[in-house]
């Protein structure tokens, strides 16, 4: 194998506003039955890459516990795996992960042991199906230091989270800015990045050096005139779920035939945890409509145009509407949910009422679970 | 190879004729069950759940789907460094190579595999029933009683009881008498085909019957267990047990699942019941689908109205289609505007557009009137029903049929077609 992977899933983000109180974005669940970071791990898998660090750091207990075993991507292997890096203290380290190229440089000796002459690196908070192969082959092919996937955003799409990029006709990337005010381009970075192993330990430790410690900024940005950095474009779905925003969005896009089609039906597939849940269950009352409902509900009202996670119970005379909610959610009877992300977990009680008005309101209520 | 208290031994090589087409392909215990499940995930779920973490499963008819869902038994974690499940079909020897011709029979020809765990008890279960059942507290009475074989047991109303093995025992649950099927019961206690045996007993009375041509359980080893004194006890269940052996009782326990709290409750935290699920992709209802009363599998896309029904995972329902009182196994996909009533449906099927299942009166199946009851319409795995035909009730449909199959475009109550290649 030519390449390993490092998947960055320490992130956390203030636009996530209390979704991310209880864990990593990477963590956060996605499409019905997954977590976001399934979608980075099953494309390395099914590029066939057999080792994959995940460098996490923030309220990790919840991610860890998905990865708690790699076998559902396929990671339990003899040759390689799957190596989950959270931040020690070291004889001569004491900090958290100052940025993502110090998670990389804190973990350079796993770099520098492995054989594989390249690395792929992405983050654990972006939905897309990728080859990472097909990358590899541009990146070689281009004869370049780095390749950053890149995305063309819809014109007027506001890319001020992102980092944008400008190419020239050779796909060389010859602007790069991080999250600007007012962006030239519409183009923006999606944090996918192949780099040669030599390469990389190289750039972390000079940075590291200079007491430098995000891998955009202070790497891509300045590196960029020097090095050989080429774009490549991507054209199939991909979404950044870091903003409450997006994170709705993506979930609701979904619920269209063709997003499902493109990651539940067509090959390969994405991997998750297996939870061991029946099957869902509709009873006398339940009135579903385009709707995604993951395995485990129980079903006796109203619900239209959402996204039900795993094992959510729903009781009687309930409507539910533009909403998600997350796994293991208890909804009493009476209740109205509208324009809402319920935390998972949650027990809403009975004849309760929650709207978003001006856009998405995310409901977490910590009540008592009584009843089940 | 460190010892093991009780090893279990699963009888799954059952062909299970009376469930027909449906069983055509596969085995009885990889038959699906519950819109996710096999019928065999029961009782390996049981196993694990009670700690019994060596399994040999014994397969012999049609095991292609049973050992590809068995694997290495990953998903009851019974994938163990020492013991684990471990799948035992017939093999060849340099002398006397059979088949297994007999439940214990077959249990006898794996005597080896029995011998590596040197265990204390055996525990033999049958691959055919529906139930939760903690092995433990079983083995626990056995103990107690310092039985040399427990045979589970549950009471059945008076007037069925002829259909079962039933067993006579004092106020101690000693057993004194045992009759195969008695035309005039004597006592209510069924045998579950559940049984606990002391190792040391059950490998004498193997090698004894050894010569017995279809030696079976039931038949010669507890009789003749019986005969030599031994201790014989009967451990009463009154949980749910289901026996899904006929279309029309499978179709029943199906339905069962579907009430407000059923009897038999797969929503509980304790005791979950493990399967291989190949679909964790969540389910699909469109802007027009109605769905009461059912329950649906994983990845399926309804588009139409589901009422009264088991629907398996990665099922397609078209538009404006009306499923009642069914059971869709996974994969099948069924066309826009069909109509399909109390129908038993094969996993990869494909049932055409403007289709009716189980219309008019009821008429006795011709091929077999006893297997094809119930005013069930049943479709074998991989089936292919055209567009706009229409199929009466007690009817039998398998392989790939097409418009000339069905003159006038209909299939009368009672009917048969099996497409050359398949057998029943």
């Amino acid at each position: 194998m030519k390449a390993i992977g490092i998947i960055l899933a320490g992130g956390n983000n203030s636009r996530m506003q209390e979704l991310s109180n209880k864990r990593a974005i990477a963590a956060m669940p996605v499409g019905g039955s997954y977590r976001s970071i399934d979608f980075a791990l099953s494309n390395m898998s099914n590029s066939h890459i057999q080792t994959v660090a995940v460098l996490t750091q923030y309220s990790a207990r919840s991610l860890n516990e998905h990865l708690s075993s790699s076998k559902w991507w396929d990671f339990g292997r003899k040759q390689g795996g799957l190596y989950v890096f959270n931040p020690t203290v070291t004889v001569d380290n004491s900090w958290w992960y100052r940025g993502t190229a110090d998670a990389m440089y804190q973990n350079i000796s796993f770099l520098k042991k492995r054989h594989e002459p390249y690395v792929i690196i992405t983050s654990g908070d972006c939905i897309y199906k990728m080859d990472y192969n097909k990358v590899l082959d541009y990146h070689i092919e281009k004869k370049a230091d780095i390749t950053v996937v890149c995305k063309d955003m819809a014109v007027g799409e506001d890319v001020s989270r992102y980092g944008v990029v400008k190419m020239n006709e050779d796909a060389r990337i010859i602007e790069f800015e991080e999250k600007p005010m007012v962006s030239k381009s519409n183009t923006i970075s999606a944090g996918i990045y192949i780099v040669r192993r030599r390469q990389l330990i190289e750039m972390l430790e000079r940075s590291a050096e200079e007491d430098r410690w995000d891998f955009v900024t202070d790497i891509l940005i300045r590196y960029k005139n020097m090095k050989q950095i080429y774009g490549y474009k991507m054209k199939e779905y991909w979404s950044n779920i870091a903003t409450v925003e997006s994170y709705y969005q993506t979930n609701m896009d979904f619920l269209k035939p063709e997003v499902r089609k493109y990651f539940f039906r067509d090959e390969p597939k994405i991997y998750s945890k297996v939870d061991d849940l029946p099957p869902a269950k509709y009873n006398v009352g339940s009135d579903v409509r385009n709707s995604l409902v993951a395995s485990g509900c129980i079903i006796n009202s109203k619900v239209e145009n959402s996204v039900l996670f795993k094992k959510v119970f729903v009781g009687k005379n309930c409507v539910i509407k533009n909403s998600i909610i997350l796994n293991d959610v208890y909804i009493g009877d009476n209740t109205h949910i509208e324009n809402c992300i319920v935390e998972s977990r949650d027990t809403l009680k009975a004849n309760t009422y929650y709207c978003g008005e001006n856009g998405i309101k995310i409901v977490s209520e910590n009540n008592e679970r009584y009843v089940l | 190879m460190i010892r093991k208290e009780m090893i279990a031994m699963l009888l799954a090589g059952g062909q299970g004729s009376r469930l027909g087409v449906l069983t055509a392909k596969v085995a009885k215990p990889a038959v699906a069950f519950g819109g996710k499940y096999r019928i065999i995930d029961f009782p390996l779920s049981n196993c694990i759940n009670s700690g019994i973490d060596t399994v040999g499963v014994l397969t012999q008819y049609q095991p292609l789907r049973l050992n590809t869902h068995i694997g290495i038994g990953i998903p009851w974690d019974l994938d163990r460094n020492n013991g684990g499940v471990t799948v035992l079909s017939p093999y060849e020897r340099s002398d006397n190579s059979e088949w297994y011709s007999g439940t214990a029979n077959a249990i006898f020809q794996n005597m080896n595999y029995m011998e590596n765990y040197n265990p204390e008890y055996v525990l033999i279960l049958s691959g055919d029933h529906i139930y939760k059942m903690d092995y433990e507290v079983m083995l626990d009475f056995h103990k107690e009683n310092h039985a040399d074989v427990t045979i589970a047991t549950m009471p059945v109303p008076l007037e069925e009881a002829s259909r079962f093995g039933i067993v006579i025992a004092d106020e101690n649950k000693k057993i004194s008498e045992f009759e195969e099927k008695p035309k005039e019961p004597r006592s209510n206690l069924a045998s579950m085909g559940i049984y606990i045996f002391s190792w040391k007993v059950l490998k004498e009375a193997l090698y004894a019957m050894k010569d017995q041509s279809g030696c079976d359980f039931g038949k010669h080893i507890i009789p003749y267990c019986h005969e030599r004194g031994q201790r014989l006890f009967a451990y009463e269940y009154n949980g749910y047990w289901k026996d899904v052996g006929t279309l029309g009782s499978y179709w029943e326990a199906n339905m069962e699942l579907i009430d407000l709290i059923p009897e038999f409750n797969l929503y509980e935290e304790y005791w979950k019941i493990y399967t291989k699920s190949d679909m964790i992709e969540p389910q699909y209802l469109s802007a027009n689908a109605v769905v009461e009363k059912s329950i649906i599998g994983e990845g399926s896309e309804v588009y139409g109205t589901v009422y009264n029904s088991v629907v398996g995972p990665n099922v397609s329902i078209g538009e404006g289609t009306v499923v009642r009182d069914s059971i869709i196994m996974a994969d099948t996909v069924i066309g826009d505007h069909a109509t399909i009533d109390k129908s038993i449906i094969a996993e990869n099927c494909k049932i055409g557009s403007n289709v009716t299942l189980g219309v008019g009166e009821e008429a006795p199946n011709k091929l077999n009137a006893s297997i094809y009851s119930f005013g069930l319409v049943t479709i074998g795995e991989g089936s292919v029903v055209p567009d706009g035909v229409s199929v009466g009730k007690n009817t039998a449909i398998s392989g790939e049929t097409g418009k000339q199959d069905y003159p006038d475009g209909t299939l009368g109550s009672g009917e048969v077609i099996i497409k050359a290649g398949d057998s029943i």
